[in-house]
């Protein structure tokens, strides 16, 4: 499969990573590549088999509703980049 | 000549589970607190951390979608909404998307005497965001991740609403019917309800709909039917004027009354959905969904019929009361303290009316207790206060919930039983009104309202006026 | 007797026994690591005061009889994947590189309760992409056996750290193989428990259906003793196992967490299968004889051993890769210099931001696999790459389920090769990923593996033995590599005599 400029742009978008011109020459290379081996898969006839998220099935795990946490805002915070009036501080942002 | 239009309404409207705590952690849902202060790893997305589902926002949804007439998922799963913002900390939001937990349900609405199916397509669960606040001093904006993780559920409906006052009324239905089972208040100013409006309109008769925009931050009803109407002519200016209508987000501002493209370049809007596999599925039994079914409580539908049966009291009455939860528990809760049905109500319907509309207050907010109006009505029925009285006490009542036998005590607001006295006043004014008295005896019936009202007033209104009448015409029929 | 030659095990006991301070086995391996670390690179952190200060307290516990375990004042490096309170936890990454967690992972908090002394974290490939902890962030981590080769990955810190004995043990994590071909390509012992054995939480997430910590030792006791303490209920995991859960018995067995009662020197009868699809392309000759001549030990000892066909195993490698850099692409969206970690310097607005700090705090690895995974959750993609791999791990464990079905264990070789050169790997990403394809469709299966030493290539290289059971037996496994570790003696690299350690 062959990756334009324009899907690595869109999925730069999606994935928030900015390339350089050689590191976008790159990524379209192993893209490709690795979607062309992946591609085997259709060798596979998979129209019956369910898709498995979970390797057993596990489910109906709940906790309840029970106020468990105090305040660790002081702790939480202190990893922040920037922080300002107990909030994580960052560029303007428009609704 | 212009053609005519037809505009086609869905709603997205996201209902805040009154949970104590956030979907996947143990943290209060508590409103207000100081920023971050509600926080902890998993809600503000530190690696690692992991979510685990609250029981109750599963049963408060199931709850929801039974009263709504939906099919209940039975193997549900969580997904993950992948998108960057600064108030979803792993930004991702945890939603359903494949498996959401109701679908298919329709709730029925009345317009002007008009009764319609408004359809809901589905109905799932999801984390809310945190806040984001602008700060003016460093022209920057902070994050408070307080609200990050109270849970949600999103009611989509089909695009069954043709104008502002189906949407509202299907809002005002949601609304009930939530509440009534205790899983939200539903507070559109407090964003505990969201709607969001999905808009087409189309030449009438055309069975093609048209593009669609969705409007977001609408915070009232009567903000909802504005942004109705101004993007219905929105687009219709657009098509009139050949231009085409673009499916996008809108963001309404209410007192600019316009509203404006949300996204930006940056947002693909491809969310790349798939199964969170840090949750595991939710299977739900019929014994599970039968003991939800079981704990449903009265429903207003239900309320209104067995009023009618059951309570001597007009329909719109009933309508009225009804229409709050807070309002038919107040009357209920008074009924059964012994007070009659028809006097309950008329507590409601007139004086706890008109202070409503006095202190601008909703049916909602309504803090005073069943207990003290039932002592209250129980004071004018014994005839310890008259109606004056009961109305400025019942004004305590409603303001500050005090108990009226202390009050109308400690106050000195007892009707005077002591005929002895009361006769004596009365003597008095007769005499002091000798004009009112000859009218009287010449046959002018209404004189006997002046004098009744300066018996009153001698008496500082502590007089049962029945009684003041009786002895009034006794004497002067002497 | 030195410190170092011995076993985790053997170290508690003395300790025990009072034989030994905790505090004189904590300072032997804090100096050598002073001697070691430099050529081998196996930490991102040690921290010896630290260290120190919980040995003096631990030894207290042991003197007051309030600590019993058989780990008691045994030190442990653990993967710096996973979260220690006040302690630097990195992922080898620089966007994590000034992170220092909160809160403890589940797994290390068990090992804290028993008494055990965290002397550092230990390097990976960042974010546990890649399968020769070259990518790290901090340098790369050499193989004891010769330091001009990799130690394998992801947890190649860890193995690099036990087979040199800078610790007598460590924690691992395992997505694809990140603790089995590194504990091979080192010559020392992982195991890869079933999928829910050990809580994921605190543990930076790769693949969430895929990872699981696991422990890294000199042999298969010292592996049975640490998994007894690591393997327990999370409630903060959703996926963690609960005894209490109504899926056993919905075809699942649990045969138990008393790992250590499956130390026995005893195969007669057991059926272990070798799958001949394990043996074809691209298998170097001395792993293929070396991983033979295994099978051939535990047949004398009384195994029933056979080959059989798996199937499927062509179709692993595709499979785990979309799954989980698509799970990868999520699970580190939340790295985006608004809560924590590397913000870059400079930027002119929200998004200029994500993206700077984002492209200048991940590595190419990390980046090319968050790349593959958004692309293969992206709208028209999804059912086509996504679903489809979903499908495939189906048809991987229902070809693990039939095989089961017929035998108790499946032996194979961990890799088809011996550690590589530095820097031979990296330049071709797909030829690396085809060096997993018999650890990979273990985790997309769930099911337990152990790795453990079988012998050494032509160059000296030690091979891996892989031994893979059922859905919760890992008592098999452990006992089919115990039997089999018996027959054999504990090898350490050259280079310690060498420099007289």
């Amino acid at each position: 499969m062959v990756i334009t400029d324009e899907t690595i742009e869109y999925v730069g978008i999606l994935a928030k990573l900015e390339l350089s011109d050689e590191a976008r020459e790159q990524a379209k290379k192993d893209m490709s590549n690795m979607l062309d081996y992946v591609s085997k898969l259709n060798e596979l006839d998979t129209d019956n088999v369910p898709a498995m998220s979970h390797a057993f099935p596990v489910k109906n795990v709940f906790r309840e509703d029970a106020v468990t946490n105090g305040d660790d805002r002081e702790q939480l915070l202190s990893n922040a980049p920037e922080q300002k009036d107990g909030c994580y501080k960052v560029p303007k942002t428009f609704d | 000549m212009s053609k005519t239009y037809e505009t086609v309404i869905g709603l997205e409207v996201h209902v805040e589970l009154a949970t104590k705590t956030k979907i996947f952690c143990g943290c209060s849902t508590e409103f207000g607190g100081a920023p971050n202060t509600h926080t902890c790893p998993v809600c503000t997305g530190m690696p690692g951390s992991l979510p685990v589902l609250n029981k109750a926002v599963v049963e408060k949804a199931i709850a929801v979608g039974l009263a709504t007439n939906c099919n209940i998922t039975r193997n549900c799963k969580f997904d993950r909404k992948n998108y960057f913002y600064p108030d979803n900390p792993q930004n991702y939001q945890i939603s359903q998307l494949y498996y959401p937990i109701c679908r298919d349900g329709k709730v029925e609405i009345e317009v002007e005497g008009k009764k319609k199916f408004v359809r809901i397509h589905e109905i799932h669960m999801e984390e809310d965001a945190g806040k984001l606040v602008h700060d003016p001093f460093t022209d920057s904006s902070l994050v408070d991740f307080n609200r990050s993780g109270v849970p949600l559920i999103e009611i989509v409906s089909e695009p069954d609403m043709r104008s502002a006052e189906e949407v509202i009324a299907y809002l005002e239905k949601l609304r009930l019917i939530i509440q009534y089972l205790g899983a939200s208040d539903c507070k559109l100013n407090e964003g505990s309800m969201r709607a969001d409006v999905n808009l087409s309109v189309r030449e009438l008769g055309s069975e093609k709909f048209g593009t669609r925009t969705e409007t977001k931050n609408l915070n009232s009803f009567k903000a909802i039917a504005r942004a109705i109407e101004n993007e219905r002519e929105r687009q219709i200016d657009l098509i009139e004027s050949g231009e085409k209508v673009i499916q996008e987000t809108r963001r309404w501002d209410d007192t600019k009354e316009y509203s404006y493209p949300m996204r930006s370049k940056e947002d693909a809007q491809d969310y790349r959905y798939f199964p969170d596999p840090d949750l595991v599925p939710i299977i739900i039994s019929d014994e599970w969904m039968e003991s939800i079914r079981a704990a449903q409580p009265e429903l207003r539908d239900e309320k209104r019929i067995r009023y009618r049966e059951e309570y001597d009291i007009p329909e719109y009455d009933i309508d009225i009361i009804t229409g709050s939860k807070k309002m038919a528990d107040i009357f209920e809760e008074t009924i059964s303290l012994g007070a009659s049905p028809k006097k309950v109500s008329n507590w409601l319907m007139v004086e706890t009316m008109r202070l409503m509309k006095e202190h601008e207050l909703d049916a909602d907010e309504l803090k005073f207790s069943a207990k003290n109006l039932a002592a209250l009505i129980d004071l004018v029925e014994a005839k310890t206060i008259n109606g004056t009285v009961a109305k400025e006490v019942f004004e305590k009542i409603f303001t500050d919930d005090i108990d009226p036998e202390k009050y109308v005590e400690e106050n000195g607001l007892k009707t005077v039983n002591d005929s002895g006295a009361l006769t004596k006043t009365i003597e008095e004014i007769v005499a002091a009104n000798p004009k009112s008295v000859e009218d009287y005896k010449s046959g002018k019936e209404k004189a006997i309202g002046f004098l009744v009202g300066q018996t009153m007033k001698a008496m500082q209104g502590k007089a049962d006026p029945g009684e003041v009448n009786r002895i009034l015409k006794e004497i002067l029929s002497k | 007797m030195e410190i170092s030659k011995l076993t985790a095990v053997e170290l508690g006991k003395k300790i025990k026994s009072g034989e030994l301070k905790v505090t004189d086995v904590t300072k032997a391996y804090l100096d050598r690591i002073e001697k070691l670390e430099k050529d081998i690179k196996a930490f991102v952190t040690v921290d010896a005061e630290n260290a120190m200060e919980q040995a003096k307290e631990i030894q207290g516990k042991i003197d007051s009889g309030e600590l019993s375990s058989p780990l008691a004042g045994v030190p442990v490096a653990i993967k710096d994947n996973m979260c220690t309170e006040g302690m630097l936890t990195s992922c080898s990454s620089k966007i994590l590189s000034n992170f220092i967690p909160t809160y403890t992972a589940d797994a290390v908090l068990a090992l804290k309760s028993a008494g055990t002394v965290i002397i550092g974290k230990t390097n990976m490939d960042e974010f546990a992409m890649g399968s020769t902890s070259e990518t790290s962030y901090y340098g790369a981590t050499k193989n004891p056996w010769d330091l001009s080769k990799v130690p394998g990955g992801s947890s190649g810190g860890s193995a690099a750290a036990v087979a040199a004995e800078l610790a007598p043990y460590a924690l691992g994590s395992d997505t694809g193989g990140s603790i089995r071909q590194p504990a091979a390509f080192c010559g020392v012992t992982g195991i890869k428990p079933t999928y829910g054995r050990v809580s994921r939480y605190g543990l930076i997430a790769y693949g969430s259906s895929l990872d699981q910590i696991g422990p890294i030792a000199k042999d298969v006791t010292d592996c049975a003793a640490i998994l007894e303490i690591i393997c327990r209920h999370d409630p903060k995991d959703s996926t963690s196992y609960n005894e209490n859960m109504d899926y056993i018995g919905d075809g699942i067995t649990d045969k138990g967490s008393d790992f250590m009662s499956a130390l026995v020197d005893d195969v007669k009868g057991m059926k272990i299968g070798i799958p001949r699809d394990y043996f074809g392309e691209g298998i170097d000759e001395d792993v293929k004889k070396n991983v033979l001549a295994a099978a051939d030990i535990l047949r004398e000892k009384g195994a029933v051993i056979e080959e059989f066909d798996l199937g499927m195993v062509e179709y692993a490698i595709p499979a785990y890769y979309i799954i989980a850099s698509a799970e990868a692409s999520s699970n580190l969206e939340r790295f985006d210099g608004v809560k924590y970690g590397y913000r870059t310097a400079e930027y002119n607005d929200l998004h200029n931001m994500y993206k700077k700090s984002r492209s200048e705090g991940f590595g190419p690895e990390v980046q090319r696999r968050i790349m593959l995974g958004s692309f293969v959750l992206s709208s028209g993609y999804y059912d086509a790459y996504y679903v489809k791999a979903l499908k495939t791990k189906a048809l991987i464990k229902k070809a693990f389920d039939d095989a089961f079905a017929k035998y108790d264990v499946i032996l194979g070789p961990v890799a088809p090769t011996t550690a590589p050169k530095i820097g031979e790997s990296l330049s071709d990403p797909l030829k690396m990923y085809l060096g997993d394809i018999y650890t990979v469709s273990v985790n997309l299966a769930g099911i337990p593996g152990i790795s453990l030493p079988c012998g050494f290539d032509k160059n000296g290289m030690p091979v891996g033995l892989q031994l893979l059971g059922q859905t919760f037996d890992e008592k098999s496994v452990i006992r089919a590599a115990y039997s089999f570790e018996c027959s054999r003696k504990y090898e350490r690299p050259a280079l310690l005599a060498e420099r007289g350690l």
